[in-house]
């Protein structure tokens, strides 16, 4: 087998969209994991597209992939399930709407409309929220999408492109230029990209990644009753937010329409919890908070729940950028919930680095040195 | 105070498991999703059970100061190790055990052929169920088709019904029957003379033995079906067709509650207890066999939940009806042919309308989940999932909340356990 | 003392029909002539299969409330049923 240019570890959706840059850049691409494209963590997300702006960066990061994805949804849309159904932040108070003025400031400013809805322009644009509501920033091109399609058909491009998959592949070890699979097979390359979610600080321990789980759960089919994705203001929200790494459990709530017109229910987070099992208590909250939204949702059926490990690190932002101390060895991990988002963006700024050209947005936060001060 | 021995299920197994332990002096909960109890084989109530052991088992349950009865109570899941998670009334309640024996039974084996979405098309139990729940077929054809002494149940079922069959197509060779015949002959009197009782009330419908489904035909509904026998093809107008090939144990809630499932029934010792230390289970859930074989294990499980040994007739009636078990299996376990019954534009998942062409490209469940959305419908794989299994060799193991779906309502009340 | 009404009296797509008490919604479908309960992703119409609530083709939408099942609903007096839903 050719060597090749770079190896990309991990067919999740940010693998994927590194691994299908790369190789339209010119670059000759091995994508390897472990089971199929988009079958982890990826296919356990609510799949939404959202700008969200808790910081500068992550706005950055955000716009710069919501772009990216615009331009890929002009032909694909159909195959990535995509609903541009907008999202309506909605608060329940005063000191929720102020926020959502901020955050709609914000947006506007970058060029990506978000619009102040009143509490009665709310109730006639979504009547499926519960009356009372203070209010609502809507932006209009936010959507959904189901990433596992896109992962796959990225890694048919790939392919197409005249790269390389292997699937079903668990890759054991990773060194500088080169993986060693469970297998025993090494292959070299010139060099290697770990973009591998929740497992990234099993073959590099330099890089803490630690898993945020989240409950899911989707109704039978319902058209027409819901036309934005539904996010509480809460949603995001770090002041208040216990600790990275404890194990308490915040709820907020983000429902989506589906295209097939599901809604998908979510959200919560939780550290510390080693086993994916779904744990009825918290999938009770998840759905009392979204119930408190949507009234009509408890007489709808739900016809399953699932978990999800997000990908998180300790200052919320992701790792994109080359290893402190591993030559030829690349991170592109750690999107907590915004992995589907941002990972156009984080391709691109993952090949400008590797490419030695201008970082499309400042690559510092991102920075896998960020945490040499880390114990491991 | 007695502690109280819960039971999953009121067909032939849980009544029989109910009874018997409070004949032993337990307290028992009796929880079933149907509106009243007898399960399938016992459907319909006790206003309508012929089966005196269905009318013995309740009329010594009802109005039992130990005995509680919660009817429309469908188990939706658990908690920790030692809750059942039960959406009833519209709410979800929890329900703490300290021991309880899972009575879940049976469904049927689904198989895709064309045409089989058609309305009108209903599995063989499936049509058995819906005259019993009061469906009118008077007058109706009909027409019973598959594999398995179910067949004649429902042909028996319908006839009662005012219905006209005109045929019962069995796949399995006369040889094979003629050999089950003996089988039962031999070793299991009582069911002999009731399949000679059901021949003779069948006698005038053509019997098709060694037969192959080809199609059900109509627009938008089933008017009539094709089926190869002898070399050639026979077309049989009707207005339902009753489909069965066999039936699977029902494994969901034991799966949830981490017990050891093998060959897709519930694993059981000689107590009829589970790999879990406080879990039992009876009946079809660990292996098709029959309402003799649910009433046996029914009684053996509730007397070793309580401590006790199994009556001295109790252990042979079991072994008769494992032998019996064994006999239905190796006679009707359905063979490769079947799987060509279902062509490449034929639907194998009914709630998502996935074809058999687009699943063949795929190499496991999980994969062809995620490209078809196969068994990602409000049915949730329980019809598609043992079909896929039986044409691609696939297999899954999901365990998950809600085992049927619920309402958001109801799953939202289980923020606290232990507590009503 | 008045005897218990033997029937029930539905509406089924607005029609009213009279059903045996205790019936289930599928036998009061087939009763007003009905053979279909909803319209499958792809258009198809489709009906009660296994009978015993595990299938989830006959739902329909019973008192204004959507998927429902109707082998599994029993029939109460001006319950509507609203069959042929696209979901």
């Amino acid at each position: 087998m050719k060597r090749p240019d770079v190896i990309v570890v991990g067919a999740g959706i940010v693998g994927a969209a590194c691994a299908a840059e790369l190789q339209a850049l010119g670059g000759d691409v091995l994508l390897v994991d472990g089971s199929i494209p988009g079958g982890g963590v990826t296919a356990a997300g609510m799949g939404h597209l959202v700008a969200l702006d808790e910081t500068d960066d992550e706005l950055d990061l955000c716009l710069l992939s919501l772009a990216r994805w615009d331009d890929y949804l002009s032909t694909m849309a159909g195959r990535a399930e995509h609903v541009r159904c907008g999202t309506l932040w909605v608060a329940q108070d005063d000191a929720q709407m102020a926020r959502a003025r901020v955050r709609a400031g914000r947006l506007g400013r970058r060029g990506w409309d978000a619009v102040e809805v009143s509490g009665d322009e709310l109730a006639r644009m979504e009547p499926a929220l519960r009356t009372g509501l203070a209010g609502a920033v809507r932006v209009a091109r936010d959507g959904v999408v189901f990433p596992p399609a896109v992962a796959r058909d990225l890694a048919d491009t790939i392919v197409a492109l005249g790269g390389r998959t292997r699937f079903g592949t668990a890759v054991a070890r990773v060194d500088a230029g080169a993986i060693t699979l469970a297998s025993g097979e090494r292959i070299a390359a010139g060099d290697v990209v770990v973009a591998t979610g929740t497992a990234v600080t099993r073959l590099l321990p330099d890089i803490p990644i630690f898993p945020r789980k989240g409950h899911l759960a989707i109704t039978a089919r319902y058209p027409r009753r819901l036309t934005h994705q539904v996010v509480s203001m809460a949603y995001g929200q770090t002041e208040g937010r216990t600790e990275a790494g404890s194990d308490a459990l915040a709820v907020a709530a983000n429902v989506q329409p589906r295209v097939t017109g599901q809604w998908l229910i979510g959200s919560c987070r939780q550290d510390g919890v080693q086993h994916a099992d779904v744990d009825p208590r918290v999938l009770a909250q998840v759905l009392r908070s979204a119930i408190a939204l949507l009234p009509c949702l408890a007489d709808m059926k739900i016809i399953r729940s699932w978990t999800g490990m997000r990908p998180a690190t300790y200052d919320g932002r992701p790792v994109i950028g080359r290893h402190p101390t591993l030559s030829r060895v690349w991170v592109a991990a750690g999107h907590e919930g915004l992995g589907v988002t941002t990972a156009f963006g984080t391709a691109q700024l993952l090949a400008d680095l590797m490419l030695d050209r201008p970082a499309s947005i400042p690559d510092a936060p991102y920075s896998p040195s960020r945490f040499a001060h880390v114990a491991a | 105070m007695k502690s109280v021995l819960h039971i999953v299920g009121s067909g032939p197994a849980g009544l029989s498991a109910a009874r018997t332990a409070l004949d032993a002096g337990a307290r028992i909960c009796l929880i079933d999703d149907n509106h009243a109890p007898g399960g399938q084989i016992w459907r319909g109530g006790p206003a309508r059970w012929t089966d005196a052991r269905a009318r013995d088992a309740w009329d010594a349950l009802r109005d039992h100061p130990d005995c509680t009865i919660m009817q429309d109570a469908q188990v939706i899941g658990c908690g920790d190790a030692g809750t059942l998670l039960v959406e009833t009334g519209g709410r979800g309640v929890s329900v703490p055990f300290e021991r309880v024996v899972l009575c879940a039974g049976s469904r049927e084996l689904a198989l895709p052929f064309p045409g089989w979405t058609l309305p009108g098309v209903t599995g063989a139990g499936g049509l058995q169920a819906l005259i019993k729940g009061g469906m009118p077929v008077c007058g109706r054809r009909v027409v019973v088709a598959g594999s398995g002494p179910l067949l004649l149940a429902t042909a028996s079922t319908a006839l009662r019904a005012g219905a006209h069959v005109a045929a019962i197509v069995e796949h399995q060779p006369w040889s094979r029957l003629s050999a089950f015949g003996l089988g039962l002959l031999s070793r299991h009197g009582k069911k002999f003379l009731q399949a000679a009782s059901l021949f003779a009330e069948l006698r005038g419908i053509p019997y098709v033995t060694g037969a192959l489904l080809v199609e059900a035909r109509g627009e938008d509904v089933l008017r009539g079906i094709v089926v190869r026998a002898g070399g050639r093809d026979v077309e049989y107008a009707c207005d339902f067709l009753a489909a069965g090939f066999g039936l699977v144990p029902n494994t969901d809630l034991a799966r949830a509650l981490r017990c050891d499932i093998v060959d897709g029934a519930v694993k059981v010792d000689g107590g009829q207890r589970t790999s879990r230390a406080n879990i039992w289970a009876a009946g079809e859930c660990t292996g098709i066999g029959g309402v003799d074989k649910a009433v046996t294990e029914g009684r053996i499980a509730a007397l070793d939940a309580l401590g006790l040994a199994p009556s001295g007739r109790d252990l042979p009636l079991r072994r008769t009806a494992h032998a019996f078990a064994a006999l239905l299996a190796r006679t009707f376990a359905p063979d490769a042919s079947l799987q060509a019954m279902c062509g490449p534009e034929t639907i194998v998942c009914r709630c998502e309308d996935v074809t058999l062409a687009r699943l063949l490209p795929h190499r496991d469940w999980r994969e062809a989940k995620l490209a078809t959305r196969v068994g990602m419908g409000p049915c949730q794989g329980k019809t598609c999932g043992a079909a896929c299994a039986f044409l691609f060799g696939w297999s899954h193991e999901d365990a998950r909340t809600p085992i049927m779906p619920a309402t958001a309502r109801a799953l939202s009340d289980f923020v606290k356990q232990g507590e009503s | 003392m008045s005897l218990p009404d033997p029937f029930s009296r539905v509406l089924v797509d607005g029609v009213p029909i009279d059903v045996p008490r205790g019936v289930n919604v599928v036998a009061a479908l087939v009763a007003a002539g009905s053979l279909c309960t909803r319209r499958s992703v792809t258009g198809q119409r489709r009906f009660a299969f296994c009978g015993i609530g595990q299938c989830q083709e006959c739902r329909v939408t019973v008192d204004g409330r959507a998927n429902r099942l109707a082998c599994r609903t029993i029939c109460a007096d001006g319950m509507t049923i609203d069959t042929g839903g696209d979901w």
